[in-house]
């Protein structure tokens, strides 16, 4: 599992293969001066001609209705052949853009009222996996979820959404309450990974997440997963046993992510994009393999160019799923719960 | 000089003998480097004979130190893997596969068997790891959550006995739900209340101790192996600093309280007995 590492490698690589904590920072100062990905150039110079234009149409009050609309039509008509035809690197990208909703925001997105709740009762509170209850009209809900900072202060402080064992063990006190109260879970995945780190190793990260899986599938009410933005291998799946298992669109789910699995298998971080292609991890791509229950659609350009959309449309789908999930009476919802999830995985048996 | 160097050469002939003479007559410890006949190193369960040094072995040796007179019934020996994603890095997945398989004579990185230790039934299922690392996908979560049904249909013991490097990448999605689909039979057992006990050995990282691996009701170990979810180069790389001596150790982890106690491997069997032994109920009947 050697791997050998080109010094001048760019930070967002060495980012998203858990490295050295101080170039992570680097990495998303630089990636905050801007909003548009790489493959979004083209829109983005289109945006600001348009930009431009309205400018100019304002203060010299000249008539330029005709020459916007057909300038919009055309953006318009861009936008839809960039984000119809994404590669699967595209959606990693998309995945982890800057501007995209957290969390937090969408549990406050979507509930009218919301209480946070703090630490493990054991060691800390880890501020990498945020939870508590929320309210939509009348229906209580749990919400657990990890969380990613916006700026460098909260990115440090939320660890990247990386969370230690005691975010596991947060998260899973908190489910507990609620099966105590009867009120169904919602988890919000979003995680480049479980901490690697000392302390983390030291307190069980693997047994941590272990217990999660174990005591999720025993739950009594109904449990709702989303994968939001990053689903990165075991530190995912620690809050990702579910009922229903549902991605967004522009999310990924896999067991590493594409720069670890080219730094491995390839022996060299450049192989980011095939590795991502060859890992099948999009949300069509887990669907199509019944490793998941549905896909959520964001707006055309991702959730973040439509934040309030994409709250509504998230809040309908948790709505939708548990009308469904309520009807089921406990053990047969735990039931399918398990079969789901045995029935998982690809295999030959011949004589 | 040249009569010292010549003493010193006659000093060393024996050494540079023992080092030419074939492979399956003499083994050298891979931890202290001594040297001792492969024979005597079997008699003492492949550990080494003066530092106690645990080698690797595989489940063809797990099942014949366990199992009474080496008798078992093997299960599910037909699985082998499928190449759902049509997965290809440098090698394409089936090649890799094929290659393993001719190279170990296995078809998997684990095998499942039942049978007696010490005239008591119980279930085994033990990872190898000169299988792609002893990585899990498809097969493997498969046949570990068979043999867990096997345990809980005949309402036995189960032990599994992890030496792994965690998901195969290869697997991709598939690899990282059988963490879910072992952790659910895991449940399903805890609740009819069977015992369970999770052996670790040299080394146990990434999604196996995520999953199964740290589920026992005893979690238990071999001295001196490697144990940890993320692996050594991952956090030494994450933290920018070196790693503290012994660290993820089984000792480590057994100050560290995720351990119920560590087993020298010649008295594996007989621990293993009488901790079953004192779980069971006196009052029930002797079928
Ligand atoms: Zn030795």
């Amino acid at each position: 599992m050697s791997q050998k590492r080109h010094p001048r490698e760019s930070y967002q690589n060495i980012a998203h293969a858990h490295t050295n904590s101080i170039k992570f920072v680097a990495f998303y100062q630089l990636e905050c001066m801007t909003s548009y990905l790489d493959f979004e150039k083209p829109i983005a110079d289109f945006e600001a001609k348009l930009a431009e234009m309205k400018q100019i149409a304002s203060e010299k009050k000249v008539d330029l209705k005709d020459a916007i609309g057909k300038f919009e039509e055309q953006l318009k008509e861009l936008k839809k052949e960039t984000y119809g035809n994404l590669t699967r690197w595209q959606r990693v990208q998309l995945s982890r853009h800057p501007d995209r909703p957290y969390s937090l925001d969408y549990i406050k997105g979507i509930c009218e009222e919301f209480i946070e709740l703090h630490g493990d009762r054991t060691v800390r509170d880890d501020k990498a996996m945020i939870g508590g209850f929320g309210r939509i009209g009348t229906q209580t809900l749990l919400f657990v979820g990890q969380q990613k900072g916006r700026n460098t202060k909260q990115r440090q402080m939320r660890n990247f959404g990386m969370a230690n064992p005691e975010g596991y063990r947060k998260a899973l006190r908190l489910m507990k309450l609620a099966e105590k109260f009867n009120k169904p879970i919602v988890t919000l995945i979003d995680t480049p990974g479980a901490f690697p780190g000392i302390e983390a190793e030291q307190r069980g990260q693997g047994e941590a997440i272990a217990h999660n899986l174990r005591e999720m599938f025993m739950l009594k009410v109904p449990i709702i997963c989303i994968i939001i933005g990053e689903g990165a291998s075991g530190g995912a799946l620690g809050i990702a046993i579910g009922d229903r298992v549902l991605m967004l669109e522009n999310t990924w789910y896999s067991v590493i992510s594409p720069e670890s699995c080219s730094s491995i298998l390839w022996r060299s971080w450049e192989y980011k994009e095939q590795a991502a292609e060859a890992l099948c991890l999009t949300a069509e791509d887990m669907k199509k393999n019944k490793l998941i229950d549905g896909i959520i659609k964001e707006p055309l350009g991702g959730a973040h160019t439509q934040a309030e959309k994409m709250y509504d449309v998230v809040k309908k789908a948790i709505l939708d799923q548990l009308k469904k999930l309520d009807k089921l009476e406990v053990e047969e919802r735990i039931a399918q719960r398990i079969d789901k999830f045995c029935k998982m995985g690809v295999y030959n048996e011949k004589d | 000089m040249s009569w010292f160097k010549r003493t010193e050469k006659n000093i060393q002939t024996p050494t540079d003998k023992k080092r030419e003479t074939p492979e399956h007559l003499w083994h050298k410890c891979s931890s202290c480097k001594r040297v001792m006949l492969t024979r005597e190193l079997q008699n003492n369960y492949y550990t080494c004979l003066y530092c106690n040094h645990h080698e690797r072995i595989n489940s063809a040796e797990y099942f014949a130190i366990l199992f009474d007179k080496n008798q078992f019934t093997e299960m599910d020996t037909k699985l082998t893997s499928a190449d759902p994603l049509h997965f290809e890095d440098t090698k394409t997945y089936p090649a890799r596969v094929k290659v393993a398989q001719q190279k170990t004579g296995l078809k998997d990185a684990v095998r499942t068997a039942y049978g007696k230790m010490n005239g008591e039934e119980l279930v085994i299922a033990c990872m190898d790891f000169q299988f792609i690392g002893g990585s899990m996908g498809s097969v493997v979560g498969e046949k570990i959550a068979r043999a867990i049904d096997k345990a809980l249909n005949l309402k036995i013991p189960f032990l599994m006995i992890s030496r792994s490097g965690g998901a195969r990448m290869m697997e991709a999605g598939f690899s990282l739900m059988q963490m879910a689909k072992t952790s659910a039979k895991l449940a399903l057992l805890d609740k009819a209340g069977i015992p369970y006990i999770s052996l670790l050995t040299d080394p146990t990282t990434g999604g196996v101790t995520a999953s199964f691996a740290m589920l026992g009701d005893f979690n238990i170990a071999e001295p001196g192996a490697l144990i940890g979810f993320a692996g050594p180069r991952v956090i030494r790389e994450t933290i920018g600093r070196d790693l503290p001596e012994g660290f993820q150790t089984a000792e480590f982890v057994l100050e560290n309280g995720f351990l119920d106690f560590i087993v020298h491997r010649k008295d594996l069997k007989d621990e293993l007995t009488s901790l079953l032994s004192m779980l069971k109920d006196p009052t029930a009947e002797k079928s």
